[in-house]
């Protein structure tokens, strides 16, 4: 491996472990507060995965790194320009209807990249890859159906989530628009080609909204950047909550 | 206007092969589908289990607390209906 694949590599596991890092962030939110108790240990549940391939994805970034860093410094030491998550994982809570559908956007992409990453030439992204499509076949489950009976339930259910959907569509279409990166990863046999994720992605959405009776709204302009660090206003807040601890008191322990 | 609640779940647990589904308790849940995937998320996140049973709790049949003498107690009296008063010969080994 040259030092410049292990650095694009490098930026590649950085962007699966923001992913996860920033939308598990997101989703602990919920924790003590979701509408019905069963539904809050859900949540807690899918935020504790999330966190633990986001430690798993930055262990390896860290380990690839020149410098010497840890999963640790760079979950709470860098800067929002340094953060390479997709705009989607960062939305915000407005409602839980907006919770629970970019939970099955995210996830309904989440999913087949991580079949194909289970492919990788990388064993160690192969093998990250492996354990967590487990649980993420889980999280797809789990809000497909979400999707569905909140889409098919009253009237008010259903305004929910149309709305939750209208807002959010704009950010899907990051989720497979290659970049340079994403080229170079899939010219050397790391990553999956994102025109057969879209399709996967295309082809799972439409049948769960067909069911759910819930409508993608047409000729929306998709908003891109969070590959690259240009973020939405969301996106600070989020950072000023998780990484107040070490601002504050930089090396705290415990 | 009462809050409707959705519809209470009873959750049985198999730990391992070989053992029985234990009660593990109850929960709130929309439909079959639903419960199951509750019960997945609240009773089984520390490794706890193999294979989920869920019964509606209302499809339970239940004896009544009130009933716990006539049902029960005649039976503490009666020692001779365990099998303990036999002679094992040393050869049977453990039963």
């Amino acid at each position: 491996m040259t030092r410049a694949e292990q650095e694009n590599i490098r930026r590649y596991v950085l962007r699966l472990g923001d992913n996860t890092l920033i939308l598990g962030q997101q989703v602990s939110a919920w924790c003590g507060h979701a509408p019905v108790l069963e539904e809050d240990i859900a949540l807690a549940n899918v935020a504790l995965d999330l966190i633990g391939q986001a430690t798993n994805w930055l262990n390896y970034a860290a380990q690839l790194s020149s410098e010497e860093t840890t999963a640790d410094n760079l979950a709470f030491l860098r800067d929002e320009r340094e953060f390479t998550n997709l705009l989607l994982t960062e939305q915000p809570d407005k409602s839980y209807a907006h919770s629970i559908m970019r939970q099955f956007l995210f996830d309904s992409w989440h999913y087949p990249m991580l079949k194909a990453l289970m492919m990788s030439k990388d064993c160690v992204i192969s093998e990250i890859a492996t354990k967590s499509s487990k649980e993420v076949a889980y999280h797809l489950e789990r809000s497909t159906e979400l999707v569905i009976s909140l889409g098919c339930g009253t009237d008010t259910s259903y305004g929910l989530m149309q709305d939750a959907l209208n807002d959010l569509w704009r950010f899907t279409g990051e989720l497979c628009e290659a970049d340079a990166l994403d080229n170079e990863i899939l010219s050397i046999g790391i990553g999956p080609d994102l025109i057969e994720i879209n399709n996967e992605f295309q082809s799972h959405i439409k049948e769960v909204f067909s069911l759910s009776t819930l409508t993608v709204p047409e000729n929306t302009p998709m908003r891109l950047g969070g590959k690259s660090g240009i973020h939405s206003e969301a996106m600070g807040p989020i950072l000023t909550t998780m990484q107040h601890l070490q601002r504050a008191y930089p090396g705290v322990s415990w | 206007m009462s809050k409707r609640e959705w519809p209470l779940w009873e959750i049985f647990i198999r730990g391992q092969h070989g053992l029985a589904h234990r009660h593990v308790g109850s929960l709130h849940a929309p439909d079959a589908e639903m419960a199951m995937k509750n019960a997945r998320d609240v009773y089984t996140r520390r490794n706890e289990g193999l294979s989920i049973w869920i019964v509606p709790s209302d499809a339970i049949v239940a004896s009544s607390p009130a009933k716990k003498g006539p049902y029960f107690e005649p039976a503490n009296t009666k020692a001779y209906r365990h099998p303990t008063f036999f002679n094992i010969p040393d050869e049977v080994g453990s039963m």
